[in-house]
């Protein structure tokens, strides 16, 4: 194991952030930590990187205990934590400069580092700009940059795509993706689902301060492979059809997602016709009607009992904050 | 080699993001100029007065000098969480702290030096021992720089770091014998002149400039030195009790 987690604990005042947490990373391997505000994703990270100290647990890094002191292990990390943090006096260039500093390479090689990243990241016509006069999206992709300055063997990804833009999230994505193809073990925490299942091989979905399950994106998709499920749009809001229409199709089962939304769902092929010909008899006119692949947020909400629907907003909150 | 390396370049990056900015330089200019002018008034002495004023002036200029910046380079980067990534570097934080402090040490010196440069061009330093007034100098910086740093990590926000650093830096001015003599101060508050380090190297300073001195120098010396390696060491336990939490 490349990161070992063994019953970590850690308390703040009285609110158990993290409660014997328990978790291994494999080498190579792109591990998602999934879960709400509040589930203890940051404080995990603080604790393996040595930001905060474990009132509880083991942490091994490449097989150093970190548990009471991790310099040991800090050359072998790269840490992106969820708020850019390089300096705003800086420009990027001398920012990636710097934190190569950090690490100990030399002039000759910190430059060539800085200038490659800023390619990489298509930052170069930036790269003599003050880091304060950067976007959002630009900050964020040199926080990444200057993560993964001293190329780190294991990178802590938090939040990488909170709060920026669309373009820049896919080019983010997309780099995630390469490094951990170039063989970087990343532990990476998000609040996307659609991230987490497009990126990780392995998640764990995290809620208060524990671990509910964590298994391969397969693995947890598996119950269900056999799940049908379609999204109805009605043009109003029909509370009272859900009875009526349970009482028709009995094999099916019914949820009003939203308002004016139904989910349908059956364990066996369905048509959707005869549910939307039986709700147009009932007076209710159907928008649209699709078929949806069951995703990980299902089973997220499954296992969890969040509806997706909170983290939704708790990402958009987040998006508008940061 | 490589933890130098990172050492030599936050010390750098200190120096050029906060120390070397005009506002600090002409800081460091105008403030020794202007003690010096307002205590020769004040005392309505001569240019010949200013060897007996000096010791005091250069103390005051380390002091403010050392102290002034560590909150922004300390606690401001703390609440930024660009210290974070000090934190995360793979240096000892022993090495990390002396880094981060060594900026403020030779702006306090060269800001010692600034008023001995003024009083050159007044009055005759022939005499001055230059050989105890550089390591008392060193040693007032390190002490100062080092109660600024206790006093930014004990707090969380830059005012409260500026307002908590005056509060301890303009009684000093009065209790270490800056300008007055300790025997002048009432006999109640004379301990706690004894229990500030800058009591130490303003007499080491006096005894170097003027050749009278309250204590012998093995005395202020190590006292000195003391204070630096205790409020160092106090302070890298508060980094880790209260930062590291």
């Amino acid at each position: 194991m490349t990161i070992e987690v063994r019953n970590l604990s850690k308390t703040f005042a009285d609110v158990r952030a993290v409660d014997d947490l328990s978790f291994g990373v494999q080498r190579g391997e792109l591990f998602g930590l999934l879960g709400p505000n509040g589930a203890g994703k940051t404080t995990t990270i603080n604790l393996l990187t040595g930001l905060a100290r474990p009132d509880g647990g083991t942490i091994k890094i490449e097989g150093i205990d970190c548990t009471r002191d991790s310099k040991p292990s800090q050359r072998l990390i790269g840490v992106v934590p969820d708020e850019s943090n390089l300096y705003p006096e800086l420009s990027g260039f001398e920012n990636l400069r710097f934190c190569a500093a950090l690490y100990g390479l030399r002039k000759g090689k910190r430059t060539s580092r800085a200038r490659e990243l800023l390619r990489t990241f298509g930052l170069s016509e930036a790269a003599h700009r003050k880091f304060a006069g950067y976007s959002r999206g630009m900050k964020r992709k040199l926080t990444i940059a200057a993560g993964i300055i001293h190329q780190p063997p294991i990178l802590f990804l938090d939040e990488p795509t909170t709060g920026i833009d669309v373009a820049s999230a896919r080019m983010i994505r997309a780099l995630i993706a390469n490094l951990n193809r170039e063989g970087t073990t990343i532990l990476l925490t998000t609040h996307y689902i659609e991230e987490a299942e497009r990126l990780c091989s392995r998640i764990a979905f995290m809620v208060a301060g524990r671990i509910v399950r964590a298994d391969s994106v397969e693995n947890l998709m598996q119950p269900l492979h056999g799940r049908h499920v379609a999204l109805l749009t009605l043009s109003e809001t029909a509370v009272s059809i859900g009875r009526s229409l349970l009482a028709a199709f009995p094999d099916h089962r019914f949820a009003m997602e939203m308002p004016g939304q139904v989910r349908v769902e059956s364990d066996r092929p369905f048509s959707v016709g005869p549910i939307v010909r039986f709700l147009e008899e009932a007076g209710i006119e159907v928008v649209e009607a699709r078929r949806v692949r069951p995703s990980l947020e299902d089973v997220f909400v499954e296992i969890t009992g969040i509806e997706a629907d909170a983290m939704r907003r708790e990402r958009e909150k987040m998006g508008a904050r940061t | 080699m490589t933890a130098w390396i990172a050492f030599w370049n936050i010390l750098a990056k200190d120096m050029r993001s906060y120390y070397l900015k005009p506002p600090n330089i002409s800081w460091g200019l105008i403030f020794p100029l202007a003690w010096t002018g307002m205590f020769l008034i004040r005392t309505g002495g001569t240019v010949n007065d200013v060897i007996s004023l000096l010791p005091g002036v250069m103390a005051i200029s380390v002091l403010f000098g050392t102290t002034s910046m560590l909150a922004v380079t300390v606690t401001f980067e703390k609440k930024g969480r660009s210290f974070e990534r000090l934190l995360l570097a793979p240096i000892p934080l022993e090495l990390l702290m002396a880094a981060k402090t060594a900026g403020a040490i030779v702006f306090g010196m060269i800001n010692a030096f600034v008023p001995v440069m003024m009083s050159a061009f007044l009055i005759d330093l022939s005499n001055v021992a230059w050989g105890v007034v550089v390591p008392t100098i060193f040693l007032i910086a390190v002490s100062s720089t080092f109660l600024g740093l206790f006093i930014a990590v004990a707090v969380s926000e830059v005012f409260e770091a500026q307002t908590f650093s005056n509060f301890l830096r303009f009684p000093m001015i009065f209790l270490c014998g800056l300008f007055f003599p300790l025997a002048r101060l009432p006999w109640a508050i004379r301990p706690l002149s004894y229990a500030l380090p800058l009591t130490y190297g303003v007499d080491a300073l006096r005894g170097a400039v003027t050749g009278s001195q309250a204590m012998p120098l093995t005395v202020d010396l190590p006292v000195l030195a003391a204070f630096c390696v205790g409020l160092f060491a106090l302070s890298l336990r508060n980094i880790k009790r209260k930062w590291i939490l």
